[in-house]
């Protein structure tokens, strides 16, 4: 179901969480909300499920204003972080709960909840569990069961609080690529909120990155990592250093020098760019400082450079070293960026 | 075969081994002083009524006013636990989920009927629910004390702090998102509280129960001044005990308070059972 956000300001305590913030969500989508705690991401999440409700503005669920519908009436299915599962019902218990608290009109008969319960624990590839209780399961089953059981009551829309976020790397990988395939398979409006970026460029078909109650940038992984529409969105997603600039006819200058890259518009602004976007130059007219450390990454040989600033703490930035260029601690490196972006002040 | 601890069966062992120092010493101190404290004494009871013979134990057993003694004891007793599992459950609630001014005051109210002497307790409730008292009076010509149901009133006062303090501290551990992921599933308030939390605080209820229950029984002080201890009505087993004794009747005193340690310990055994098992299934956490 297509989902409306529009225009939504939510305070707790007179202190805005969520200022402004307007969002469509497409039927079927794949949708992150990814930024730092505090950014106001999971309060997002809970208006849309009608577990909080907005100080203004609206939500539509398709045509219909959902703002004040509450949570039983809204139809949405919400994983927690923690799973929230309830300790003293068993699996199938868990995940035919939502069937059997309906009235009894609108309830399943008994022979049809069990076949749904089992049909469910396949689709989460828990099959033949259904008995135990959740003190049994590893975190990786109890959050499937979690999913189980939001997916029982064949919600409008899922939501996603954190869904891997108490899980170890490995199961969380594992988790995360068949969170797609289950997406993919169901075809669900999904909507999940992570503070882990890669978890949000890898599975999100749209991410939406979200600081300070506002939302940044919103667009698919390439958008939000190749152009990136803010200065927090470039130092957030990705590794990036930024320095001071100046451009002057044409050229950038820092610290009064030409550092070897032209810009068109003039004035002073902050220069951004990624380790990976630079090439080590010799030439004058380039960026220089000493390296204070040299660090393997995987494929690649990360170098953190310290340029001088005169009597102030020395800017510290990072480029990737090709793996066989020799690089000596403190020695002095030149480079410049190949792809960078200038933010103005 | 020369390593014999090797080829040994694994032999049963008092200890298991720990990195935790001080079993033989907590265990040794724990022993002798559950000796003291409750074990001598309460062999010397079985031994003092062990005086009288199987029959003569069973000619008191079979009295018809000890056995209304009894009657009054526990039926007041479980009544006034099943009372305070309804209404301490109730204040429990209201103490952990709301906050308004005055909560810390009613939070050491709830004490209170630790600390008072019970004597005085016993009193102020007769007064109170006398025929002429404040309330007695207002439900005349129905009489409150002097009958077991002014028993059943002070032992629910004796009783409300063990119920409060034992499911408070389990209900301010429930996840808020436990009841917001029932809520999500289409659970309406009622459901949520009786399929969701109320399960979980089953335990801590028993718990509860078995203490406000336990103390019910062998409450005196409190109980004899609003009971009018009428026997055959309102005269408890404690009181019981204690007329034998003036009578110098020892071995008659202990046989009943050997009656009502076995009916005790019977009951909190299966308390305590009911409790391992619901342990079990709630997953224990």
């Amino acid at each position: 179901m297509e989902v409306t956000i529009s225009n939504i300001r939510k305070e707790f305590d007179r202190f805005p969480a969520l200022n402004d913030v307007s969002l469509k969500i497409a039927s079927g989508e794949l949708i992150a909300l990814l930024g730092p705690s505090g950014s106001g991401k999971t309060t997002l999440l809970r208006l849309i499920a009608g577990l909080d409700f907005p100080t203004d503005g609206k939500i539509f669920f398709g045509e219909e204003d959902a703002s004040h519908r509450s949570v039983q009436e809204r139809n949405v299915g919400f994983v927690f972080q923690h799973y929230a599962l309830f300790r003293h019902m068993t699996v199938a218990e868990n995940i035919s709960f939502g069937l059997k608290v309906r009235p009894s009109s609108a309830r399943p008969p008994k022979a049809e909840i069990r076949r749904r319960v089992l049909e469910l624990l396949d689709m989460v590839q828990l099959g033949g569990l259904e008995k135990r209780y959740p003190h049994q399961l590893s975190g990786g089953q109890r959050q499937r069961v979690a999913l189980a059981r939001a997916m029982a009551i064949e919600p409008h829309i899922l939501l996603l609080d954190e869904p891997f976020g108490a899980l170890d790397a490995k199961v969380r990988k594992e988790l995360r690529r068949w969170l797609r395939e289950f997406h993919d398979r169901t075809g669900h409006t999904t909507v999940f909120v992570t503070h882990d970026q890669e978890e949000a460029l890898e599975l999100a078909d749209r991410v939406v990155v979200m600081s300070q109650g506002r939302i940044e940038q919103v667009g698919s992984a390439d958008d939000v990592y190749d152009r990136p529409g803010s200065p927090f969105v470039f130092s957030f997603i990705g590794e990036s250093s930024q320095l001071p600039i100046e451009v002057k006819g044409g050229t950038v200058l820092f610290q009064g020098q030409p550092i070897g890259i032209s810009e068109a518009e003039e004035g002073a602004g902050e220069l951004f760019f990624r380790p990976e976007d630079v090439v080590l130059v010799d030439a004058p007219d380039a960026l220089f400082g000493k390296v204070t450390a040299c660090r393997r990454l995987a494929g690649t040989r990360i170098a953190e450079i310290d340029i001088a600033n005169d009597g102030h703490a020395p800017y510290h930035v990072e480029v990737e070293v090709p793996l066989h260029a020799p690089v000596e601690l403190r020695s002095e490196l030149r480079f410049r960026p190949t792809r960078w972006k200038i933010f103005r002040k | 075969m020369t390593n014999i601890a090797a080829a040994a069966p694994a032999r049963w062992r008092l200890k298991q081994p720990s990195i935790i120092p001080g079993f033989g010493l907590t265990l040794g101190f724990s022993l002798a002083y559950l000796s003291l404290i409750i074990l001598i004494p309460v062999a010397g009871l079985f031994w003092r009524s062990a005086e009288l013979g199987w029959a003569g134990f069973f000619a008191i057993l079979g009295d018809e006013r000890t056995l209304r003694a009894l009657y009054v004891s526990f039926g007041t007793a479980l009544a006034a636990a099943l009372v305070n599992v309804v209404f301490g459950t109730l204040v429990a609630w209201m103490l952990s989920r709301y906050s308004f001014p005055g909560r810390k005051l009613i939070d050491a109210m709830v004490d209170l009927p630790f600390a008072l002497p019970t004597a005085v307790a016993g009193i102020a409730l007769t007064t109170l629910y006398a025929p002429q008292g404040w309330i007695g009076s207002l439900f005349m010509p129905f009489r409150i004390a002097f009958t077991p149901l002014g028993i059943v009133i002070a032992l629910v006062f004796i009783g409300l702090p063990f119920v409060v303090r034992t499911v408070q501290p389990v209900m301010e551990e429930i996840d808020r998102e436990i009841e917001e992921a029932a809520a999500t599933l289409g659970a309406n308030r009622f459901q949520t509280i009786r399929r969701v939390l109320l399960p979980g605080l089953m335990p801590a209820i028993l718990t509860g129960f078995a203490l406000a229950f336990a103390r019910g029984v062998g409450e005196y002080g409190s109980v004899i001044f609003i009971a009018g201890n009428i026997p055959y009505v309102s005269e408890i087993a404690p009181l019981l005990i204690v007329i034998r004794l003036e009578e110098f009747n020892y071995a008659g005193a202990t046989a009943i308070a050997t009656i009502m340690l076995i009916i005790s310990f019977l009951m909190l055994l299966v308390i305590n059972l009911i409790q391992a098992w619901s342990r079990r299934r709630y997953g224990n956490a």
